[in-house]
């Protein structure tokens, strides 16, 4: 079941404006600086937010149409959503967390011993580390058995060691779901290491171009440790780059 | 006699404050969920409305009151044509005279308590497919109870001494409306000061013990938090 939308929203100092589709089985990562309206796009496709003018449609389903004013309420949406700093249920232990939604559970305990978070079960949220909290953000929204999976910033906020053995994990199991996943971040290495597609967005547009020159200085031996996308080279010395990508950079 | 002068009035008081305490949890959760997560219109009005009560003299408060559920008053009449009888110098008037006068006093903190929730977990909670009644109870509720507990202190601390409101709603009817704190005044009119102490004694202490048991539970569940 692909992923469609078309949204337009005027926000404070520009009015996004941006047009996507993912397929099932495919990771879409929404790269572009801070303030770009990345996370905008993420909230209105979970209903959070409603845009302007367009629509959001997964297969045959309208979730938004602001032309039929349809607004399908974010509950009835059937997401999974890691949010930024992962905002966990804090009186509730891991497993609890995990099984919020779950309508398997022998589901939930399969995933949490995959993260390797199951002898985290019965520890409370806000006892355990940066990491182990992601884990359990990303146990909980899969274990719902989620149609659409969209994540934010997900591995923003991890120390770098943590960061890249929590994005091996999830490139790891990313072919097994067979349902659309959107993911947002601002580090275009990121962003090359876990996508099939990408969609550079700068100031609510699609931007190509800004990619491009990014490609292009990485070529020229731009420093990948720099401050702006802020990672470290060395753990991106496996990204196999997009054919498209590679094309432009040729 | 003399026991029946004490404990009467003392039960009558405990009655009185905990049928306050459990209708005002649910109100003020009810108000207070509606000024934290909705949009209200005219806002700074309904604020000060709900909060009058606890700047207005009891015997303003107790007036006014008198006047709209007394025979001819809107809420008076409606309840007359309903069940036939008064509403003054009942039981049933007193509850809804304490309701008004201590609503302040749940809906504040309950409203601070909301407040404090991270709105990205009633987001998760959205987008895990919880109604907006489920994400109340099991997301809102459960990260309130600080503010539930205080809400409940303050309501039947502030009802177990309420005096203006009800004498001028509820006069002073044994066993029906005369709450110990009436009951006190009387017997210190009437010289009665033996009566006067025990049931004084008797509302300080529970008042104590209660302000302990509750200091207890709230610092349990700041240690859980800080651990």
């Amino acid at each position: 079941m692909p992923l469609q939308a078309d949204i337009r929203k005027r926000l404070n100092h520009f009015t996004l404006q941006v047009s996507l589709s993912c397929g099932a089985g495919r990771v879409l990562s929404i790269v572009g600086p801070s303030g770009a309206g990345k996370t905008t796009i993420l909230r209105i496709i979970a209903g959070l937010d409603v845009p302007d003018e367009g629509g959001v449609t997964l297969g045959g389903t309208t979730w938004t149409d602001t032309a039929a004013r349809v607004m399908v309420p974010t509950r009835r949406r059937g997401l999974g959503m890691v949010f930024q700093d992962f905002p966990l249920f804090p009186h509730l232990n891991v497993w609890k967390n995990v099984c919020f939604s779950a309508p398997d559970v022998s589901l939930a305990r399969h995933l949490m011993e995959r993260f390797g978070i199951w002898h985290l079960k019965d520890t409370r949220v806000d006892a355990v580390s940066g990491g182990e909290r992601q884990r359990c953000a990303i146990c909980q929204a899969l274990a719902r058995k989620p149609r659409l999976l969209l994540m934010d910033e997900p591995f923003s906020a991890l120390d770098p060691l943590t960061r890249r053995k929590l994005r091996e994990a999830f490139r790891a199991m990313k072919n097994e779901l067979s349902i659309p996943i959107l993911h947002v971040t601002h580090d275009i290495r990121e962003a090359l290491f876990l996508a099939d597609e990408i969609l550079p967005v700068v100031r609510g547009r699609v931007c190509h171009k800004w990619l491009l020159q990014f490609m292009l200085s990485a070529r020229e031996g731009f420093s990948c440790t720099d401050a702006a996308t802020g990672g470290d080279s060395e753990l991106y010395e496996d990204i196999d780059l997009p054919v498209r990508i590679k094309e432009y950079m040729r | 006699m003399a026991t029946s002068s004490i404990l009467l009035p003392l039960w009558l008081s405990f009655k009185l404050s905990v049928v306050t305490t459990g209708v005002l949890l649910v109100v003020g959760a009810l108000l207070a969920h509606l000024l934290v997560y909705r949009s209200v219109p005219a806002r700074s009005v309904v604020e000060s409305l709900i909060t009058l009560p606890m700047v207005l003299p009891p015997t303003v408060l107790g007036f006014y009151l008198l006047v709209v559920m007394g025979p001819k008053g809107t809420l008076g009449a409606a309840w007359q044509g309903l069940t036939g009888s008064s509403l003054l110098f009942t039981f049933t008037g007193i509850v809804i005279a304490s309701i008004v006068y201590s609503l302040p006093f749940a809906v504040q903190p309950l409203k601070a308590a909301f407040a404090r929730i991270d709105r990205r977990l009633l987001e998760n909670a959205a987008v895990l497919g919880l109604s907006p009644m489920a994400i109340f109870f099991r997301v809102v509720v459960p990260n309130s109870l600080a503010g539930f507990t205080a809400a409940s202190i303050l309501v039947f601390l502030h009802t177990m001494g309420e005096f203006g409101t009800i004498l001028m709603v509820g006069g002073s009817v044994p066993g029906e409306t005369r709450v110990a704190s009436i009951a006190i005044f009387e017997a210190v009119e009437a010289l009665r000061y033996r009566d006067a102490w025990i049931m004084s004694l008797v509302l300080a202490l529970t008042s104590f013990v209660f302000l302990i048991v509750v200091n207890r539970i709230t610092g349990k569940d700041a240690n859980a938090v800080a651990g």
